[in-house]
């Protein structure tokens, strides 16, 4: 996705130092609309606080410490999630498009598996772990494991065979293939497999936060919901939005600089 | 891991190319920087896919050093030959082998090379780091980057030594492809049409690079082509192959540096091409 992105920008607009403001002007414009609209009560605080009001009310959840218990709360379970699935994921990815006989023997299953969408599990999940903590990393596991999964095996199915080939003509063992050829040959499939995954990880977290749960960004969103704060709802959910904005940045960083190689990363 | 491997290269390879290197690491220690080219006998080799005979009995004897190049139709069976040579499959009647008349003598992975028409770089390494792939076992060993160097040097590439392979030109990456074939001064060295992607003067000069390559290093050469202009500009020897079978075997004199578009090299091609025309009118 994000090598389409690179390419359909023309040159002719980077300008250098605009071009990392640029992006913000529209996020900006719509909340000084939004805060012109609430003022002049066109939409009415009870639909929608002004953003001033969610501001102040980032605020006080802040001084009280329960903001950042809860960012930090849901920021862990994301991240444990994301590991466990996504490392569960890589490897049988890995495994699948190395051996034919693993790919056999579990390929089938894993689809079969795929196909049931993992946030119908809830109420099993509810019965098993409870709102306990494990019930929340076991759905983001879950859904964080398929496009790992998928995008891994893919990857390393359409390594250029010609390139292996190559790479056994001159010599290499095994495990310089997979380091030096297969690996490498992968990697920008394996990262459409993570930022795919990044957007299912908020995704689960949310749903699991706002059914079961006793702390966490989700809870505190319905804890507000059953208080009547509509800011502390509000902010919830534009906190959800800018997590999930990190999570992107941080893995195009981490793109950039691992394929530097490819001509859609190259400095133009 | 490897299933997979194994269906993208027969196991084989590495069998065969192991049978040619009984005793590889004692002889490579002694073996002079400036290893010679190897001869090379192909007897009664034959190799069909399903119901396609597509070799049917090559007979060839190659001398050490000798340049031959190899023209024939489409589909006849060069890449085939090609890759049986260089030992990337099986064979499934007769024998090739190398260095048979002089003594026996042990064959290193790294004496035999391929060059491809795609360059088959890796884009993920520089130029430099590309060209250190084909110094095969040697990778690690302490003057790989001179080596590397030098290849790159020899090619005409040592500017490009930091830059990544998307940035080449074609010839360029063809360059780099040649410097890896070279860099561990191969004993024969195979080509399957390396020029066919190029344009007409990007070809010209990659001929004269390989001539003077040839030349420099001594290696026995073998090159699949479609140009049969090309085939009597540069080899010692052209063959024909028709049918599976060496249907011609015919040998270029012209002394080199030779003269593009002589009239010796011109009526040579003429006759060459009548044969294949001929072989065409035929089926
Ligand atoms: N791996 C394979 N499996 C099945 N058939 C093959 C395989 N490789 C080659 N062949 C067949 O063998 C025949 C010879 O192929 P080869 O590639 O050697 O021809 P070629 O002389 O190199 O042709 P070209 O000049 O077009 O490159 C063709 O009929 C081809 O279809
Ligand atoms: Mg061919």
């Amino acid at each position: 996705m994000s090598l389409i992105d690179s390419i359909s920008l023309p040159r002719s607009i980077r300008l250098p130092r605009v071009d990392g403001l640029i992006q913000w002007i529209v996020p900006l414009a719509i909340i000084a609309i939004w805060q012109v609209a609430s003022v002049t009560g066109f939409v009415p605080t009870r639909v929608l606080p002004a953003p001033s009001d969610v501001v102040l009310a980032g605020w006080k959840l802040l001084l009280s410490g329960e903001l950042v218990r809860n960012i930090w709360v849901s920021f862990w379970r994301a991240s444990i999630g994301f590991l466990i699935g996504g490392s569960i994921g890589f490897a049988f990815g890995l495994a699948n498009g190395l051996s034919q006989l693993s790919a056999k023997l579990t390929d089938t299953t894993l689809q079969m598996v795929r196909n049931v969408p993992h946030l119908a599990l809830i109420p099993l999940v509810i019965l098993w772990f409870g709102i306990d903590e494990s019930a929340k990393l076991f759905l983001v596991a879950l859904g964080v494991f398929f496009p790992i999964y998928l995008n891994t095996l893919h990857g390393i199915r359409t390594v250029d065979p010609q390139l292996i080939e190559m790479g056994r003509i001159y010599g290499m063992t095994d495990g310089e293939l997979f380091r030096r050829v297969i690996f490498p040959g992968a990697l920008p499939s394996i990262f459409v497999g993570i930022r795919f995954a990044l957007g299912i990880m908020w995704l689960t977290l949310i749903v699991a936060e706002t059914i079961a749960a006793s702390s966490g960004l989700g809870y505190m969103a319905m804890q507000a919901r059953e208080f009547m704060l509509i800011d502390v709802v509000v902010l919830s959910i534009l906190i959800y939005a800018l997590l999930g904005k990190l999570a992107d940045s941080a893995s195009r960083v981490l793109e950039r600089l691992t394929l530097s190689w490819h001509p859609a990363f190259q400095k133009r | 891991m490897q299933t997979a491997l194994r269906t993208s290269l027969p196991e084989t390879e590495l069998a065969s190319r192991a049978n040619f290197a009984p005793h590889a690491r004692v002889v490579r220690e002694e073996r002079p920087v400036q290893a010679s080219g190897l001869p090379l006998s192909i007897r009664g080799l034959r190799k069909s896919f399903g119901d396609n005979e597509v070799l049917r009995g090559i007979d060839l004897h190659i001398p050490a050093g000798q340049f031959v190049a190899i023209v024939g139709k489409s589909g006849c069976g060069k890449s085939t030959l090609l890759r049986l040579i260089a030992g990337l499959d099986k064979i499934d009647a007769g024998s090739i082998s190398f260095g048979q008349d002089i003594q026996p003598k042990a064959i290193q992975p790294e004496d035999i090379r391929v060059m491809f028409q795609e360059p088959r770089l890796l884009p993920w390494a520089r130029v430099l780091a590309n060209v250190e792939v084909g110094l095969g076992r040697d990778r690690a060993s302490q003057d790989a980057h001179a080596r590397a160097e030098k290849a790159l040097t020899e090619v005409g590439l040592a500017d490009k030594r930091d830059q990544w392979p998307s940035v080449l030109s074609g010839g360029q990456k063809q360059r780099v492809a040649l410097g890896r074939a070279l860099v561990s001064r191969p004993r024969v060295l195979a080509f399957d049409e390396p020029l066919g992607a190029l344009d007409a003067l990007t070809r010209i000069s990659m001929q004269r690079l390989l001539e003077r390559v040839w030349r420099d290093q001594g290696f026995t050469a073998i090159l699949v082509t479609h140009d049969v202009s090309e085939a009597v500009a540069l080899a010692d020897r052209v063959l024909v192959i028709e049918e599976g079978r060496i249907a011609h075997d015919v040998v270029v004199n012209a002394a080199r540096p030779r003269q593009r578009g002589s009239a010796e090299l011109a009526g040579l091609e003429g006759s060459i091409l009548s044969h294949l025309l001929s072989a065409d009118d035929r089926t």
